[in-house]
């Protein structure tokens, strides 16, 4: 993975750093697979090697698929890149270590959905139960930034100058 | 993409499986491994391949816009109407245990509804994005 993203940094040429990206994205599916994420996993498949991937090549096809060299030298983006990495490692260091049953995270809401999950609902799948229902509203939040997506790129990209002429139709785009 | 034999028939061979399994992550969501989010992408995907090799044309005849488009608010419109369905039946928002008879069931009953919003606005939204992504003309500069 970190020689994926080294090449990501280092190849001008977009076709392959797309490709890379994909790349990325199946191992880190297989990590998520490694550490009994199944759900996660599958997701990162399926948006992060499959999709993404895809609407990455049709922005190339729509534009180049050759990256700008730089033109100035980046000392500035480079120590902030280094200063905020150090203070994510600094910030890790006070974690619990990996797999901690005594962990916060182990300790809060996650005992409750786990013991109470299947006697309330009755989904063997707890992590659909706890997105579906527990989590009912965050992933409410979730499928309406994803409607708003789709909007905002047919608003952006979207074939709207053919009805732009008709002044009664303004209104018809706003609400859409 | 219309002279290569072995990518039209291979496409029009995985196609029905591509969207079965789908079907099957979405409404197996409860069981194994998968729900709103994968089965949408993966449907969409389905028609995306389909477009990739037949071209945007030919898909949008399968899938006009229109239909796109009523489907990503559809799909929102079921998820946040079963919240206020739970509402008007007494429970708090998004709160499935009073819609049936049982908790157990009314749980069961809302998951699939929310999933099946989920599903059908992932697949809608991803499906338009790559259609108005594919269907611009690169500009000529």
């Amino acid at each position: 993975m970190a020689f994926t993203v080294y090449a990501v940094a280092r190849i001008r040429n977009l076709y392959a750093v797309v490709m890379l990206g994909s790349i990325y994205s199946l191992l880190a599916a297989a990590v998520f697979v490694v550490l009994d994420a199944v759900d996660v996993a599958f997701t990162e498949a399926a948006v992060g090697a499959g999709i993404s991937t895809v609407l990455a090549l049709g922005t190339i096809a729509l534009t180049t698929d050759r990256e700008k060299p730089p033109q100035r030298t980046r000392i500035l983006p480079l120590a902030v890149v280094i200063l905020t990495g150090a203070g994510l490692i600094y910030g890790t260091l006070d974690m619990p270590r990996f797999g901690d049953p005594n962990a916060p995270v182990h300790q809060h809401v996650a005992p409750v959905y786990l013991k109470q999950s299947i006697p309330q609902t009755t989904v063997p799948n707890v992590v659909t139960s706890v997105l579906a229902s527990y989590r009912g509203y965050d992933t409410l939040g979730e499928v309406t930034v994803i409607f708003t997506a789709g909007v905002g790129v047919i608003l952006l990209l979207g074939n709207w100058r053919r009805r732009r002429r008709r002044p009664e139709s303004e209104n018809e785009n706003e609400n859409a | 993409m219309h002279s290569y034999l072995v990518l039209r028939v291979v496409t029009k061979l995985l196609l029905p499986f591509i969207l079965l399994f789908a079907l099957y992550v979405q409404f197996h969501g409860d069981y194994g491994p998968g729900g709103g989010f994968q089965a949408g992408v993966i449907f969409a995907v389905g028609f995306i391949l389909y477009a990739l090799i037949y071209g945007t044309e030919n898909a949008e005849l399968v899938l006009p816009r229109g239909i796109l488009r009523f489907g990503y608010s559809l799909g929102v419109l079921i998820y946040a109407g079963v919240g206020i369905y739970d509402l008007l039946l007494g429970g708090n928002f998004l709160n499935y245990s009073v819609m049936s008879h049982t908790p157990a069931h009314g749980q069961h009953l809302g998951i699939f509804l929310v999933e099946l919003g989920v599903g059908i606005t992932v697949s809608s939204v991803m499906v338009t994005v790559f259609f108005t992504f594919a269907g611009r003309q690169k500009p000529t500069d």
